[in-house]
């Protein structure tokens, strides 16, 4: 697919695809969408400039295996259940704190963190596996 | 919105306000250790000694994690904790009573020893393929399943373990591996999908998936509830799962086509979940279908160990032997289950311990022995006794075991199992116990006659000593057959316990009282 077209859109179209992943992903605690949704768009995202552009640029790009973003992804997720061990409550409950920055009311839980690891995990092994099968076509 | 605190609204009755003691988080303490390591493992994929070692130290902490809660539940009773905060039915419960506590503390012992094991037969190519992430991942999967309150979660925690068995069933990518993985897989999703739609059945009954909530709503509803045909949908399914008789066909397709160190984890631990669940679902929860199904039950369990030990004559291939003698094995626990009796329930727990110990260890010890010879073929073996006296010693002690003879664990559950089948009058179970039993007598001493006791057969290599990284393969079977001698000379403490499990099984209103608090205490039964 190294059509110039598709190439010069590509970067554009993956970018603009990762921060609406993120928005899906922050938009999910009251409304449709959530960190799996989120994942899956980022990883297509990724899959999308690893067919424009090819897999190494992808693998450059994102620093990290994608497996090891995974596997940080499961780390975030225990960990948003284990900050419930010195609250004192039960695994995995919801703890919310309000912080205020700049006059805006932030509101942060231990929900979001185990959200967020979900869209790493959801991201992080499902951009593994399209790498993997978008390198083997041309290998 | 506004913050959530300013509205009032009286959450005492959806949500617990009283705190968790702190050693109430030892029944989910085997889950959250296991995925945190195993997350760390696969971040440190790449790096192949930092990675064994933080899988090393995760098996460990799992231990003795499952070491803390048996020791908790052993003193207090069966430990709760529902997740999130919310009350029981409407929060995940994890609750684990003697039943789960025991399987889950042998699991951690067998995770260990697999892992200790692999250090020296799974290659630096396999772990950067994420051995140790899956085997952490597995035996999270395991032991929480042990430990789960919740039916559907319980199914989530299948989900979990399957996925990592697949992955370290295909690590190697060898042609026959793969063969095998599919019909581990496929035959095992059949039973899952029974299992999930036996769920969506039980849901659609009791409105709910809280195992200590449907035990309580069962008698109620069951004159008019479809109580059989969810039960006999979850026979199908753990029966599967347990690889009884007629459903055993994928266990010895597949056990012997991985590493040693997998196979040897498989054997310990994945059919004993599916053992796990038949004795929660009948006797905790639908104890009235288990007095209407016991008969067809304790047919399968003797049908289960025959095959099983007939099986395992049959075979020329160590791997193979041993995987029909696990199916053998799965006849023992499950004909405590078709009696029902305390004493047979106390049996088959003793059992499924002594199995899950004893099959890893020989399994571990027939990876040596392969190792050792160049080959997994009774007909190519020999000779092994000159090369090594006390690998033939460990080897016997092992038969010795698995067999059930004197003095080692085997015999007393069976001394149990045979009790209880003749208290009944079922003297054919019995029978089929001591049969069974004769026959891997045949089996196991059959693989050390030709492996150890006849001299090497002509124009083959001979055997060397084992290596110095072999010693640590070594070490790990050593370290679980002592545990079966112990369990066969000093039985006393072991019994204690599985009588403790089977008199919990029996009464299913304290399990049902341990999850619901005491404000439900003593009403019904």
């Amino acid at each position: 697919m190294r059509t110039l077209i598709f190439r010069t859109v590509a970067p554009y179209f993956t970018s603009l695809m990762l921060i609406y992943s993120v928005f899906v992903l922050l938009r999910g605690h009251n409304e449709p969408g959530g960190g799996f949704i989120g994942g899956l768009i980022a990883a297509s995202a990724l899959a999308i400039y690893g067919i424009a552009c090819g897999v190494s640029p992808v693998r450059r790009a994102i620093r990290f295996h994608p497996m090891a973003i995974a596997g940080f992804g499961l780390f975030m997720a225990a960990i948003a259940g284990i900050i419930s061990l010195f609250v004192n409550v039960p695994f995995l409950t919801g703890l919310w704190i309000y912080p205020e920055i700049f006059g805006v009311e932030l509101k942060l839980s231990t929900t979001l963190v185990f959200d967020i690891g979900v869209y790493l995990v959801v991201l992080g092994s499902i951009t593994s596996t399209a790498l993997a099968l978008e390198e083997r076509e041309r290998d | 919105m506004a913050s959530a605190n300013n509205t009032d609204v009286n959450l005492e009755s959806a949500m617990l306000l009283t705190e968790p003691a702190l050693a109430d988080w030892l029944v989910a303490a085997p889950l959250i250790l296991g995925f945190l390591f195993g997350a760390l493992c696969l971040m440190q994929r790449k790096n192949v000694i930092v990675q064994t070692r933080i899988a090393l130290f995760g098996l460990l902490l799992m231990l003795i994690a499952d070491i803390g809660l048996f020791i908790n539940v052993w003193q207090n009773g069966t430990v709760v904790m529902t997740m999130g905060r919310w009350l029981p039915p409407f929060g995940i419960t994890f609750a684990a009573d003697m039943l789960g506590a025991t399987f889950a503390l042998v699991a951690g012992i067998v995770g260990l020893a697999g892992g200790i094991y692999a250090l020296s037969d799974v290659d630096s190519t396999s772990r950067r393929y994420g051995f140790y992430p899956f085997l952490l991942l597995m035996l999270a999967g395991v032991t929480t399943a042990f430990l789960t309150g919740d039916i559907f979660n319980l199914y989530v925690w299948f989900e979990v373990l399957l996925i990592s068995s697949f992955g370290l069933l295909v690590l190697g990518s060898e042609r026959r591996q793969l063969d095998g993985a599919i019909k581990y897989a496929f035959l095992n999703l059949i039973a899952t999908t029974l299992f999930l739609i036996g769920v969506a059945y039980m849901y659609g009954v009791f409105g709910t998936l809280n195992m200590a909530d449907i035990a309580r709503k069962a008698p109620a509803l069951q004159d008019t509830g479809p109580h059989f045909t969810i039960a006999i949908m979850f026979l199908f399914a753990f029966g599967m799962k347990a690889a009884a008789f007629p459903l055993n066909a994928w266990l010895p397709a597949s056990y012997h086509t991985p590493r040693i160190a997998v196979s040897a984890v498989f054997a310990g631990l994945l059919t004993k979940v599916g053992v796990y669940a038949l004795l929660r679902i009948f006797l905790t929860l639908f104890p009235a279908d288990r007095d209407e199904l016991g008969g067809v039950i304790a047919v399968i369990a003797a049908l289960t160990m025959l095959i099983g030990a007939l099986g395992a004559i049959a075979q020329t291939d160590i791997r193979r032997v041993l995987g029909y003698l696990v199916i053998s094995g799965i006849g023992l626990m499950l004909a405590g289950l078709g009696l029902g009796s305390e004493i047979g329930i106390s049996g088959s727990v003793f059992y499924a311990a002594h199995s899950m110990i004893v099959m890893t260890a020989l399994y571990l010890l027939a990876g040596i022995i392969g190792r050792l010879m160049g080959t997994f073929d009774l007909n190519k073996a020999g000779g092994l006794y000159q090369a090594s006296p006390w690998l033939g010693g460990l080897c016997l002690i092992l038969a010795f075991s698995v067999s059930g003879l004197p003095p080692f664990s085997g015999l007393w559950p069976k001394i149990l199992l045979v009790k209880g089948s003749i208290d009944v009058g079922a003297w054919w179970l019995a029978a089929a116990i001591i049969v069974s039993g004769f026959l891997t007598t045949i089996a196991v001493v059959r693989m050390f006659l030709f492996a150890f006791w006849r001299s090497r057969p002509e124009g083959l290599v001979e055997i060397g000593p084992i290596s110095r990284e072999g010693r640590i393969k070594l070490y790990a079977a050593l370290g679980l057959t002592a545990l079966t001698v112990i369990a066969g000379v000093y039985p006393e403490p072991f019994i204690q316990v599985s009588d403790r499990v089977a008199f919990e099984l029996t009464h299913p209103q304290t399990y049902i009282d341990a999850v619901f608090g005491e404000k439900q205490g003593g009403s019904g039964l």
